[in-house]
């Protein structure tokens, strides 16, 4: 398990850290021109951005997250240098209810398949259950995605909701599927 | 063509956010009817901020937010709302929500006729290819009333709700509408 000294934010590879205004909006547009990573990450329909669009964006969620104090956002960087290489949320958090849920995004195809992905879930999952003190994890995934879809359930994820045809990309619907994490189930994992 | 905001029991009208506001601010006391609605606190807003609040959700989403007032045709009483959320319109998919604030009105038909009002106006108006919603399980009235309008079973949340010192869980229901096209054939024809 872990301890009070164990850092939150830092995995073996990566860590978690605020926006950095000035460097991370570049990074992310390259990542916007790659729609196999806004397909993953978005259900709203994929469109390549601009810094200064992706800066907006920022300042958008940063302050969403002042009023609606109910999200928190991690920009993810490799810890060798400081790079950015994906980001990471919990949002719809309610409180009284001890639910939220969780979305993370690894944005190179350079940086994926190096454990990055799991690193992340990893320590967005500890922050739900240690630091926020969830009851509950969502993750909400498209039939298409495959590799999310694996990763999940080897965290323990339980398929709990199918929404049939729900998206429509390429021609064809897909079902939009909802994974979900208990702290019970968290914690038999962890101590394992 | 068909009166598609005409039913047998209410029709629906605009949603005048003074009159909804007021409603609201009576209905909210009966902290049944908040648990039924939504995942939220039953607690109070004054009629004068819930009638901001009505304003600002429709003039922030045009195009995403419908939605109606819910009036008795016997003698035109406001009774309720209704309302579909198109959350994605790429993949033409939206979540309906209903609630009858005078609860006299419960159990009596009423959100039957509603829901298939709402629905029609999803499939035969907006033209979406789907309708979800989402019911708590200790509301099992309700999804009995979804599965006769032609709702499907697509899963549970588990644990979702923490109410009266226990763990609920939040069902999802859907109807495609291929689904609701055959539910309703004998209906769609006339």
């Amino acid at each position: 398990m872990f301890d009070i000294q164990t850092q939150l934010f830092e995995g073996k590879d990566i860590r978690f850290g605020p926006i950095d205004y000035e460097k991370d909006p570049e990074v992310e547009s390259k990542w916007t021109h790659d729609s196999d990573f806004m397909r993953m990450y978005e259900s709203d329909p994929a469109r390549p951005m601009s810094a200064a669009m992706v800066k907006k964006e920022y300042e958008k969620l940063e302050k969403e997250i002042e009023e609606e104090k109910n999200m928190y956002f991690f920009a993810v960087r490799a810890k060798a240098d400081e790079r950015l290489i994906g980001k990471a949320m919990i949002h719809r958090v309610e409180w009284v209810n001890g639910n939220c849920s969780l979305r993370f995004g690894i944005g190179s195809p350079d940086d994926r398949r190096k454990g990055y992905g799991s690193q992340t879930l990893q320590m967005l999952l500890r922050f739900a259950f240690a630091e926020l003190n969830m009851f509950r994890v969502s993750a909400h995934v498209s039939e298409y995605n495959e590799a999310t879809i694996i990763m999940l359930q080897k965290f323990g994820f339980v398929e709990e909701v199918r929404r049939r045809q729900a998206l429509d990309r390429d021609g064809r619907r897909w079902d939009l599927l909802i994974f979900g994490l208990l702290k019970d189930e968290w914690q038999v994992r962890a101590k394992a | 063509m068909k009166e598609i905001f005409r039913g047998d029991l209410v029709r629906l009208c605009a949603m005048d956010s003074d009159e909804t506001g007021k409603a609201f601010s009576r209905w909210d006391r009966d902290s049944e009817f908040r648990r039924f609605l939504d995942s939220g606190v039953a607690h109070f807003v004054s009629s004068k901020k819930l009638k901001k609040k009505i304003e600002e959700e429709i003039a922030e989403q045009p195009l995403r937010q419908y939605p109606f007032g819910v009036r008795t045709l016997k003698d035109d009483a406001l009774i309720g709302v209704g309302d579909l959320y198109v959350y994605n319109w790429t993949g033409r998919d939206a979540f309906v929500g209903l609630g009858f604030g005078e609860r006299e009105f419960w159990g009596k038909g009423y959100g039957t006729d509603l829901m298939s009002l709402l629905l029609r106006y999803a499939f035969a108006e907006i033209n979406l290819n789907r309708v979800t919603l989402n019911v708590f399980e200790y509301n099992p009235r309700a999804v009995r009333s979804y599965e006769k309008a032609g709702f499907r079973h697509e899963g549970r949340m588990r644990q979702f709700l923490n109410k009266e010192g226990k763990r609920w869980d939040m069902l999802f229901m859907g109807i495609l509408r291929k689904e609701w096209m055959a539910h309703n054939e004998h209906r769609i024809k006339n």
